[in-house]
């Protein structure tokens, strides 16, 4: 039996795991299936299960389920809620900076006199100033009562203090002139102080707010990545199911233009696939029968049939969304002394503010409470604790939200922080520098014997003899014989000679491939092993006809990778099993120096080469590998970058997973981490020097509270806008 | 005269800034299975004492309009969730570690703390 409803109050992937766990504990249930994108979840038991008891699992973890279909959309009543809010925030601050700008008109010296008189008029000021104090900037209150009474002090608490200083003084000049006058200080209220701290300051938290929604809008974009509904096969049936119904095993359909549903392999048909919105490459994918497809990318030419491998919460495209999320989660060991010196920082200028009023009004010009009390407004509201606090975090979102983009996926932000420090990078050679397939790289026919056949003749013999062997050198002869279109031969008599070679009668000859018979001089076989390649010999009615020589060959991208790097003043090491005079051939081509070629490396001793080389405590060591079998030596390095995997080891063990297998990704993540940590770099400095160097000047007197005030909103707006400025860089 | 007063009312108020904000004695709640966090003008209570290796309930309630407090961030826990108004928000910690773990605001301005025993 099963049941489908909708909750409410989910956010993030461990929303969904957490509902699921709670389902599936209610007595009868066999499955749960809890869907993010869409709110929805679909529960499966053997009996009938009770609405309350969903509702009371689905509660008692914090959330809420809904069976109604038209309420369901009340899920869509939290942004609206948000967006209810920006615009309440506009209205009040554009309204408040209308008001100000009039008070401004009638009191400001100047231009007061261009103003018409009702404007002039105190108890109209009076009136206007209230509206924005107590309407307006209630908020301001509402936020720092509460937290005076827990003994706390926020951003909050430093404008309402400023403001009401000015709104109270204003009020008490404006109905009790006479003690004023009496005290020899002229009676002229400061409303325009108060109005215009609000409006500005209310302006700059609602543009601040308008950007920091761009900051999360990675999460948001790979959510929406995800196919609301695929069309799967049952008992010769086809049709559309919503995608939290697909089982594993499934059969799917997927058309032209489709997006695949869920990630699975292809039992028929085959098409080019577009990956890029997954892994970052913009290329599309050939795929044919028995490869892998990833969920949410899409199927650009062909329609094929897919088996369901993996639903909900262990595809590929939800564990990148939960590896951003909590990346974005984390903190950055930068941030911790932000963290002190903010939980400081408030009652500290609520110190100086007192000071400031202190010391003007012992050792200050006459009016002396005047220019006390506008300095002491000045420092309280030109400090800005909320630019340090959005620094670091803001560009931690939006780096890791950018490397989700380029299929750079960062585990945490301390990773990210050690990633730009990287000194030096190891690969692992098999399957990351190199393909990992062995191919055939030369056939080459000796013409001393003058055979009656010509190169693609000898080749075709000597696959044919290979197709019968199961060894992956063969395999790669075959594979070469295929490639050039070549028809193989059926052999007679197949001899596999165990430690040598194989053999087989082709077309009435005798054919042997494998190592050399008798010693005889090669010189063009030596040359072909020091490229580091692997030769096999062609024997025909037992006399040498020609070599094949086959080599792991080198990704596209591995010798640009290794350049950009050396240019990016990193050291690469290559890291291998093989011999030395192979790995030496590699590591030429590729152009890592002699001496960071590390050969003969035993699976288990990768690790402890790393360690070596992080002996220097300089040296920062990165680690890329496909991450199969190099889980301890990814987790060993300062930064461990795991290559074109999704799988959970690798990503457990990497600090840094790269959803392609595109070498260039290992730069990119650098030059990421580079330019994400320039950015946390340039918001602290502008964040504290800004508080450094303003807030002493406020002190001295020279900064006018209105003034201080638009600075204050700019400060926090700046910090943001140049983290949103990531998003614009190349990587 | 009045020189004086200020000058006397100014140091007294720093110190009294002083002994409010910084002087403040942490009581700490243990927490067993679930605890409910009030949030208004800081967390409430701000510090909790959760158990080592077992599931821990933390259920969020934000009743304050404050922009800071939207989001709750346990970051050694790797979560950061948003604090809907009026609406009670479950996380779910299990510690693998014991030791001191701060929880804050989204910008880091409001400080909570986990104490794993």
């Amino acid at each position: 039996m099963k049941k489908t409803f909708f909750i409410k109050g989910m956010h993030c992937a461990s929303c969904v795991y957490t509902n699921e766990k709670a389902l599936k504990a209610i007595s009868g249930v066999k499955d749960a299936v809890v869907n993010l994108a869409t709110n929805k979840a679909t529960v499966e038991s053997s009996g009938q299960i009770l609405e309350e008891d969903i509702s009371h699992a689905v509660k008692g973890v914090g959330y809420e389920a809904i069976f109604d279909k038209q309420s369901a959309s009340a899920e869509a009543t939290a942004d609206k809620e948000k967006q209810k809010e920006l615009t309440q925030l506009k209205v009040k601050s554009l309204t408040s900076l209308f008001l100000g700008l009039l008070i401004v008109w009638g009191s400001f010296p100047g231009i007061m006199n261009f103003a018409p008189v009702f404007l002039k008029d105190f108890y109209l000021q009076f009136i206007l100033s209230s509206i924005v104090q107590f309407w307006a900037g209630w908020q301001f209150y509402q936020a720092t009562i509460p937290a005076l009474k827990n003994r706390l002090a926020n951003m909050d608490t430093l404008v309402a203090l400023g403001t009401t200083v000015a709104y109270v003084y204003s009020v008490l000049v404006v109905f009790f002139p006479a003690i004023f006058k009496s005290a020899g200080v002229e009676a002229m209220p400061y409303f325009d102080v108060s109005a215009i701290i609000i409006a500005l300051i209310l302006l700059g938290r609602y543009l601040e707010a308008k950007a920091k929604a761009g900051t999360s809008e990675a999460i948001k974009k790979l959510i929406g990545l995800q196919a609301k509904t695929a069309r799967v096969i049952r008992a010769g049936k086809e049709f559309d199911v919503a995608i939290e119904d697909v089982k594993i095993g499934d059969v799917v359909r997927v058309r032209p233009g489709e997006k695949i549903p869920v990630d699975g392999m292809i039992i028929e048909g085959e098409s080019s696939i577009d990956e890029s919105m997954v892994t970052g490459e913009s290329m599309p994918v050939d795929k044919k029968k028995g490869d892998k497809v990833i969920g949410a990318t899409i199927n650009k030419s062909g329609s094929f049939l897919l088996k369901a491998e993996k639903i909900g919460r262990d595809t590929m495209l939800a564990h990148i969304i939960q590896l951003v999320e909590e990346a974005q989660a984390s903190k950055a060991p930068i941030q911790r002394l932000v963290d002190i010196i903010s939980s400081y920082f408030v009652p500290a200028v609520i110190i100086l503010a007192v000071g400031t009023f202190t010391g003007w009004y012992v050792f200050g010009p006459t009016p002396v409470f005047i220019h006390a009390m506008l300095n002491a407004i000045a420092v309280l509201i030109i400090a800005c604790p909320c630019a340090m606090g959005l620094a670091t975090p803001t560009a931690i979102m939006v780096g890791t939200g950018r490397g989700a983009e380029i299929g750079v996926l960062i585990k945490d932000a301390a990773s990210l922080e050690t990633a730009h420090k990287i000194k030096t990078v190891i690969f692992d050679k098999t399957g990351t520098l190199t393909k990992g397939k062995p191919a055939v790289t030369d056939v080459t026919k000796f013409s001393i014997f003058n055979f009656q056949f010509s190169k693609e003749e000898m080749l075709k013999m000597a696959a044919s003899v290979e197709k019968n062997s199961e060894h992956p050198l063969g395999e790669a002869i075959v594979k070469k014989a295929e490639s050039e279109k070549l028809y193989l031969i059926k052999v007679n008599k197949f001899k596999s000679i165990t430690g040598k070679g194989v053999e087989g009668i082709v077309d009435g000859k005798k054919v042997y491939v494998g190592k050399l018979l008798k010693q005889e001089p090669d010189p063009e076989g030596e040359k072909l092993k020091n490229e580091g390649k692997t030769v096999v010999y062609v024997y025909v009615e037992d006399k040498l006809a020609g070599l094949i020589a086959i080599a792991d060959t080198i990704k596209e991208t591995a010798r640009e990778t290794i350049s950009i790097l050396s240019k990016m003043k990193i050291e690469t090491y290559m890291i291998t099993g093989d011999n030395k005079q192979t790995a030496q051939a590699i590591g030429k081509q590729l152009g890592i120096k002699k001496e960071n070629v590390l050969a003969e490396v035993l699976p288990q001793d990768k690790e402890k080469k790393v360690r070596e080389l992080k002996n220097d405590d300089k040296n920062i060591v990165a680690f890329a590998g496909d991450g199969i079998n190099d889980a301890p030596a990814l987790a060993a390095a300062h930064v461990g970058v795991a290559m074109g995997s999704g799988t959970d080891v690798a990503i457990e063990a990497s600090s840094i997973t790269l959803v392609n297998k595109d070498l260039r990704s290992v730069v990119r993540a650098i030059e990421l981490s580079r330019k994400t940590m320039r950015t946390i770099r340039m918001n602290l400095f502008w964040a504290f020097f800004y508080n450094i160097i303003l807030i002493p000047v406020a002190m001295m007197g020279k900064i006018n509270p209105i003034f201080a005030s638009g600075a204050m909103a700019l400060s926090s707006i700046s910090v943001v806008t140049n983290s949103l400025f990531l998003k614009k860089q190349k990587i | 005269m009045d020189k004086i007063l200020v000058a006397i009312g100014g140091i007294i108020s720093s110190f009294f800034v002083y002994w409010y904000f910084f002087m403040k004695k942490e009581q700490t709640v243990e927490a067993s299975e679930s605890i409910d966090i009030l949030v208004e003008g800081g967390y409430k209570p701000s510090t909790i004492s959760i158990p080592y290796g077992k599931t821990t309930r933390i259920n969020f309630l934000r009743k304050d309009g404050n922009s800071c407090l939207e989001d709750v961030v346990l970051a050694d826990f790797k979560i950061r969730k948003s604090l809907p108004m009026n609406e009670k928000v479950t996380i779910e910690v299990t510690p693998d570690k014991k030791g001191d773990f701060d929880f804050t605001c989204g910008m880091g301005m409001f400080h909570g703390k986990l104490i794993v025993k």
